[in-house]
């Protein structure tokens, strides 16, 4: 692999994989329905329940405005399954061959498919951003503050993307892939206070759910969306720094094993 | 050119290659034979850098497979059996995609999408998705997709695999017309037709193993003489036919029992015709069906690779390619 070659080849690779996605729209729009219900129904059916408790501890803006932040870890985090999909999918198709008997850079196959997921990512976070703003939601902490919660939720998406490719290299069987990646992303999605505060668990749940990296994602966007000024928010720059952490380490981390591991294969 | 040095791979306790040694001249069709399972897909991903081998040496034009794959990637085409191209970009996208990955400019790749584009009839698809394309069409890009990069080298796996037989011919003239520019093409396939057609040299696998090698006609020369095809009428005991025929026969006879047909490679054609004929009055056997011909390539192949069906134990090894002791 040579160095020269490795950012022109992952724009090549992520045009190519940013034009497959415009081209099937309903896969854009089956990642993104799940999150839209619900957002409609947390807001419709247990909003007012939910608001009453958030009030009670400090909030001081509607359920909405609580609910998107939760929503945008959501939504990027279903959405970077396709990384594994996608990686798992080209794998079990000849064109992969094809790229590892060009004079290409190997890594960037790996890298034009987790870029095109940040641009896929603020197409998913853009459309929640919207339906959101239909049912109330709005940024509290001025600009800075609403570029920086997005910021945070592509950061986030990237880093799930090379954890989602180091997955898909390591199954290698799209339709497995997309059954798997469920599982750990879904407690990990409810346990994270996405949709309501963390209160009432079991206390080892409780220990786990108020440490995990998603809780600190989720709580960062939503600080940096509101403002820090809430009882509810008070810790957002610990967890800032912790999401950052978290983020930065899995993009290093999960980038280097997947990168070693499609170069090496053969 | 292409060539080869004593290549071993083995994957668990499979020797896919066992020892395979080959050169190929530049500019010509070099045809690897070889049942399925043969190691003929191996000997390719090694040559096409996907894959490294165990032990022994290959370079392409002089370049080392294992030490340079960037070098050899750069002067190498690869075009499988199953076509490597993108079904939700369009043929052009697909070009010139591969293209830039050849290292071309931006603008270089999109001449030379056009070219090959031209050069495959494909000019009127150009602009559609690939998953629109017919399964011969998306073929023929995939073939242009290792074009676009000016490979010196083409290395095709079972290219014609699944095609239908007007396309196969398209894609046979094609080849021909690449080799006249002076590429050259290592092509693996399981129709001998094609490497009688195209191929210069011709070499057969079989357990990962070389067991023939030469051009068509040195092949079927090593089966020597000719090959008498005969169809028995309904009701004869096959067995004991064929073992009333056994003395004409020159090496292992080729038999369907179902159908009641016999292949009796012969020496020499006319005599041993008669000889033929003789034998069946003699026994009282009948036949609806007697021709005398050519060995083909599938005899060749059969007889080396032992893969058709017998009546009876052959009377000799089938796979050491000799001839009987008769």
């Amino acid at each position: 692999m040579k160095s020269a070659m490795f950012f022109p080849d992952t724009v090549v690779l992520a045009r190519r994989n940013f034009k497959r996605l415009l081209r099937t729209p309903q896969i854009l729009a089956f990642a993104t329905i799940q999150p839209v219900m619900f957002v409609l129904l947390f807001r419709y059916v247990f909003g007012a329940d939910i608001l009453f408790g958030l009030q009670r501890a400090g909030w001081k803006y509607e359920y909405a405005d609580y609910l998107i932040p939760g929503i945008l870890v959501q939504v990027t985090s279903f959405g970077s399954i396709a990384a594994a999909v996608g990686i798992a999918a080209d794998m079990g198709s000849g064109i992969m061959d094809r790229f590892r008997s060009l004079p290409m850079s190997q890594a960037a196959v790996l890298t034009g498919r987790t870029v095109s997921d940040i641009a896929r990512q603020l197409m998913t976070v853009t459309i929640i951003l919207i339906v959101g703003t239909m049912v109330g939601f709005r940024f509290h902490n001025g600009i800075a503050g609403a570029v920086g919660a997005i910021g945070m939720a592509l950061l986030f998406g990237f880093a799930m993307a090379w954890f989602f490719a180091w997955v898909g290299l390591r199954v290698t069987d799209a339709e497995a892939v997309q059954t798997a990646g469920f599982i750990p992303i879904f407690p990990l999605v409810f346990l994270s206070g996405a949709f309501t505060p963390i209160t009432g668990l079991p206390p080892i749940l409780e220990a786990f759910a108020r440490n995990q990296p998603l809780t600190h994602v989720v709580s960062a966007i939503r600080g940096l969306a509101q403002g820090s000024d809430m009882p509810l928010t008070a810790d957002t720059n610990h967890h800032i720094i912790m999401a950052t952490i978290w983020c930065v380490g899995s993009i290093v981390i999960f980038g280097y094993m997947s990168i070693r591991k499609f170069t090496k294969a053969a | 050119m292409i060539s080869v040095t004593d290549v071993r791979k083995a994957f668990g306790d499979t020797q896919a290659l066992d020892g395979v040694s080959m050169e190929v001249e530049a500019g010509t069709v070099f045809g690897l034979l070889g049942p399925n399972g043969a190691g003929k897909t191996t000997l390719v991903r090694v040559l096409a850098t996907l894959m490294k081998p165990d032990s022994g040496h290959a370079t392409i034009n002089g370049v080392d497979v294992v030490a340079h794959p960037d070098k050899i990637r750069s002067i190498i085409g690869l075009a499988g059996q199953f076509a490597a191209v993108d079904p939700l970009l369009t043929g052009r996208e697909n070009l010139e995609m591969v293209g830039r990955l050849y290292r071309l400019s931006s603008a270089e790749s999109k001449k030379r999408a056009d070219e090959t584009l031209e050069r495959l009839s494909l000019t009127d698809a150009a602009n559609r998705l690939v998953k629109t394309y017919s399964g011969g069409m998306r073929r023929r890009l995939d073939l242009g997709a290792s074009l676009v990069g000016r490979a010196h080298v083409m290395i095709l796996d079972e290219p014609t695999t699944g095609l239908d037989p007007r396309t196969r011919l398209e894609l046979w003239s094609f080849l021909e017309d690449l080799v006249r520019d002076g590429i050259t093409v290592l092509l693996t396939t399981q129709y001998l037709e094609e490497a009688d057609r195209l191929a210069r040299q011709i070499m057969v696998i079989d357990h990962g193993r070389v067991i023939a090698q030469g051009t068509a006609d040195e092949l079927k020369n090593t089966l020597g003489g000719d090959v008498i095809d005969l169809r028995f009428v309904a009701g004869t005991n096959f067995a004991s036919a064929i073992d009333a025929l056994r003395e004409v026969a020159k090496s292992k006879i080729e038999t369907q029992p179902e159908e009641l047909r016999a292949s009796i490679p012969v020496e020499t054609g006319a005599e041993d015709l008669i000889r033929t004929v003789r034998l069946l009055d003699q026994n009282g056997l009948r036949v609806d069906d007697l021709v005398l011909r050519r060995p083909t390539l599938d005899d060749v192949f059969l007889s080396l690779t032992g893969k058709a069906t017998e009546s009876e134990p052959a009377p000799q090894q089938a796979a050491s390619g000799k001839r009987g002791a008769k």
